[in-house]
């Protein structure tokens, strides 16, 4: 049972213990205002870094959600100040769009038999191009409701609180909680992401699940271009570039393997607060390079990659006795 | 013993004047095949017989060109795994197609969870199927943690998970497609036990496998097939086993194959230089130091249970492990053996046990696969030239007799028993002077078998060293001079001319009251 969990205990202790440091160092650290700062300001992250789990759950890859996130916020944009649509319109309308092109990136992949990645690659490309073909600038948005959202908020004493933002996050990774382990989908797409011929031969729905997971991404990157244009008040085509990769780095280091079938959505929410933590302390320190959170962030995941090979190594190298039950 | 009434009850499944061509080639001609309830009925053939084909073509994978299939009397057509499934047709494949990364649980229930609050926006109720997925698991006597990873479970365990899904998920008609090829004996009674257990229930039960003593130990019923022709069925019991091989070759099998090797002069033939000669060669956790020495023209068998280092004593002579003890001599030279390709500049050749995964190169073509160690030792910078390579090709497949329809099909479309002659070729091509086979006759049928056999008769004659790995004692008797016998990864005895017996063999495996199976 340790075995199992033991990827995932690993990347709360560093994060228990990053935070007791930089708690030490700072004692302003330990308040809920940087706590809750810490969430707002990662959360379309963290709500792209879901279906990204979900992604590679399934044994696949989505490099557009950084793109789509970005189209979406001129899209918004677009569509609210110059088309005149009432925001809420506008949302739905994005994250049709978004669910559909992550719906129709999928059927490539499963009809075709193409590899994720180059047809989200190619996805990514199409994405940010007709985030230009809208505009090529940095588009304002003024309409009131986003003063009034960007507003929203759970209030604590002490200057904390829990924006809109933050609490759609937290919202979605419960919801993708209980998705993974509760439903028939979940299982579905740890079946995928095991070994995708047994998986059809089990009779998993191969096809639909491929379609569905990608459209979840699609439509979990949707929204959070909305989470992101409210966040910056704005929409620009090349909003959150390289975000793909700041995803994948959270859900690596939230101990899901690349090649699919072993993980958790949970571990990916640490992930996330990792990196920010570390974002956090840096912006606190002051006298660092922003940089460094690159850095650091690139030194973890390789010794995360190391550990989870060691774990491998050690959990499948039984030697020539095979473990009985 | 079971089926009381033979003629009388109507049969479980039934078909009749099956066929199906795949590009002109006829796979099946008008196949009869009939399961009743209650029976175990063992499907047999060569490679090539049509065995897969008929197995493929109820489960769905295939669509029939022609005939019928009854299942209690109704047609059926499946059109895929799932819907044969449902038409309560199960079936279990040599390697398990179960999910390691999922729970025992998850395996059992992967598509029909039990679920709360509504079937289909429900969640899943993890604690009945837990409940269920141990409840499922009791007749097959396996009580274990259903949470935990289903990979984490040996083979054998996989495959009773594998067939109580199938029969949980109402099969009436169980196939089980060689489930004891990777299995070890004590792993192979538990599974029999099941397999009677789920004949009394009432289930037919259709079992493929090459071992016939497994056959007789079992089956109510035979069915042989030949070049996708029912050649007969018979009751096992009415079916004596020379019989039984004469149906599946449509000839007698040549005494050949199980002939002694003749009685040499040993104190003659010690005195001979040895082509390899390896002292106190071994490696830490893998084999203890050991002696060998091979002589041209002589064949040495590697015996033992399995995971008792033979392998890993073939692994060692060829190089692909690193001995960290002891030295190796070639024509009384010292060498040293860094890797593989030390060991094929000095004329060794290997092959391996699991083909699939080490040997062929499945989308290569036969003749790519052939040439492919004589290029490697010649260096890719000196390519052969396509004619001389045409030559080769051709030249193996008509002496080793590898049916294929061309030397440029994909290997993966041969059959096992093929496949295994084209990795013979390919370091046949290369004129060895020691060749390593490992395991060379495992998952093939009993006439490739033989030809195998007594191939490797003709090359020790030419002059070539043999190292045979095989877990067939009698196989081992009839090529072997000496046979080295080994037991928790030591060489135990080294049996040579008039000693060569099977009797012998598992004496010295069972010798020193250490327990012959490794465990309780």
């Amino acid at each position: 049972m340790i075995h199992r969990f033991l990827p995932l205990l690993v990347t709360s202790a560093v994060l228990v213990v990053g935070f007791l440091l930089c708690a030490a160092q700072f004692p302003a650290f330990a308040s809920l205002r940087v706590v809750g700062n810490l969430l707002t300001d990662n959360a379309f992250l963290g709500i792209t870094a879901v279906g990204m789990t979900f992604v590679i759950l399934s044994g696949g890859i989505d490099l557009s959600v950084g793109a789509v996130i970005g189209f979406t916020t001129v899209l918004l944009a677009v569509l609210i100040e110059q088309g005149g649509w009432h925001p809420v319109s506008a949302f739905a309308a994005a994250l049709a769009v978004a669910g559909g092109f992550g719906a129709a990136m999928g059927a490539v992949i499963h009809v075709f038999q193409m590899p994720p990645f180059i047809v989200t690659l190619a996805g990514m490309f199409v994405a940010r191009g007709l985030g230009f073909v809208l505009s090529t600038d940095s588009i304002p948005i003024n309409h009131p409701l986003y003063a009034e959202l960007g507003d929203l908020a759970l209030r604590f004493d002490g200057g904390g609180k829990l924006t809109l933002p933050a609490l759609l996050m937290l919202g979605v990774v419960a919801a993708a909680v209980v998705c993974a382990h509760w439903t028939r989908f979940g299982a579905n797409l740890y079946a995928l992401g095991g070994n995708r011929q047994s998986a059809e031969l089990m009779g998993v729905p191969v096809g639909r699940t491929t379609v569905a997971v990608y459209a979840l991404s699609g439509l979990l990157a949707g929204l959070a271009g909305i989470v992101f244009s409210l966040y910056t008040g704005a929409g620009y085509s090349l909003a959150a570039t390289g975000v793909e990769l700041d995803t994948i780095t959270a859900v690596v280091i939230g101990g899901t393997q690349l090649t699919g079938g072993y993980g958790y959505v949970i571990g990916t929410f640490i992930g996330l607060l990792i990196q920010g933590l570390i974002q956090t302390y840096i912006t606190f320190d002051g006298s660092l390079s922003s940089w460094w959170t690159k850095i650091a962030i690139g030194v973890l995941l390789f010794v995360f990659i190391l550990l989870q090979k060691g774990l491998l190594a050690v959990w499948t190298g039984r030697g020539g006795t095979p473990a009985e039950a | 013993m079971t089926d009381p009434t033979p003629t009388a009850s109507s049969p479980l499944l039934a078909v009749r004047g099956l066929s199906k061509a795949f590009l002109g080639v006829q796979a099946l001609d008008g196949v009869d095949f009939t399961v009743r309830h209650g029976e175990i009925h063992a499907l047999l053939g060569e490679n090539g017989a049509g065995k897969s084909t008929l197995i493929k073509t109820l489960t769905g994978v295939y669509q029939r060109d022609a005939g019928t299939v009854t299942l209690e009397g109704r047609t059926i057509a499946p059109r895929g795994v799932e819907e044969a499934q449902r038409l309560h047709i199960g079936t279990v494949y040599q390697e398990v197609n179960l999910l390691p990364n999922l729970s025992v649980a998850e395996n059992l229930f992967l598509g029909r969870q039990p679920m709360r609050f509504g079937m289909r926006f429900g969640l899943v109720d993890r604690g009945a199927m837990r409940r269920r997925a141990r409840a499922v698991l009791i007749p097959y006597g396996l009580t274990l943690d259903v949470t935990a990873p289903l990979g984490r479970f040996s083979v054998a365990t996989q495959q009773i998970v594998a067939i109580a899904r199938a029969v949980d998920m109402s099969a009436k008609v169980l196939i089980l497609d060689e489930p004891t090829a990777s299995l070890d004996a004590q792993e192979v009674a538990v599974l029999f036990k099941v397999m009677r257990t789920l004949r009394s229930r009432g289930i037919g039960i259709v079992f493929v496998t090459h071992f016939l003593d497994q056959v007789y130990a079992l089956c109510d019923r035979i069915t042989v097939l030949r070049n996708g022709r029912l050649v007969g069925e018979r009751r096992t019991a009415e079916l004596p086993r020379l019989d039984l091989v004469a149906m599946m070759l449509g000839r007698e099998l040549e005494a050949a194959a199980h002939r002694i090797a003749p009685p040499v002069d040993d104190a003659e033939e010690d005195a001979r230089p040895p082509l390899v000669r390896f002292r106190g060669y071994g490696k830490a956790r893998s084999v203890e130091p050991f002696d060998l020495a091979i002589r041209p023209g002589e064949v040495v068998g590697l015996a033992g249970l399995l995971g008792s280092g033979r392998t890993e004593t073939a692994r060692l002579v060829f190089g692909m492990d690193r001995a960290d003890r002891g030295e190796a001599a070639v024509d009384g030279q010292a060498v040293r053996l860094r890797g593989p390709r030390d060991a094929i500049r000095l004329g060794f050749g290997f092959c391996p046990e699991d083909r699939k995964k080490e040997g062929i190169v499945g989308a290569l073509s036969v003749r790519e696969n052939i040439i492919l160690a004589l290029q490697a030792r010649q260096g890719w910078l000196r390519p052969i030239p396509r004619r001389r390579q045409e030559e080769i090709a051709d030249r193996f497949i008509r002496l080793l007799d590898i049916r294929t329809p061309h030397a440029e099909q994909p290997i993966q479309l041969l059959s096992g028993g093929n496949q295994q002659k084209a990795l013979l070729a390919r370091w046949l091509a290369t004129e060895p002077r020691l060749l390593i086979l490992d395991e060379p006759t495992r998952g093939i049928d009993v006439g490739a078998h033989a030809e195998i056999i007594r191939l490797i008769e003709r090359l020790c004659a030419d002059g070539m060293a043999l190292l045979v790995v095989s877990s067939e004692l009698e196989e081992i008797v009839a090529y072997s001079r000496r046979v080295v016998v080994l037991r928790d990864r030591r060489h135990v005895a080294e049996l040579r001319g008039g000693e060569v017996a099977v009797d012998r063999i598992v004496a010295a495996i069972a010798s020193e009251s250490v327990p012959v199976e490794p465990r309780p």
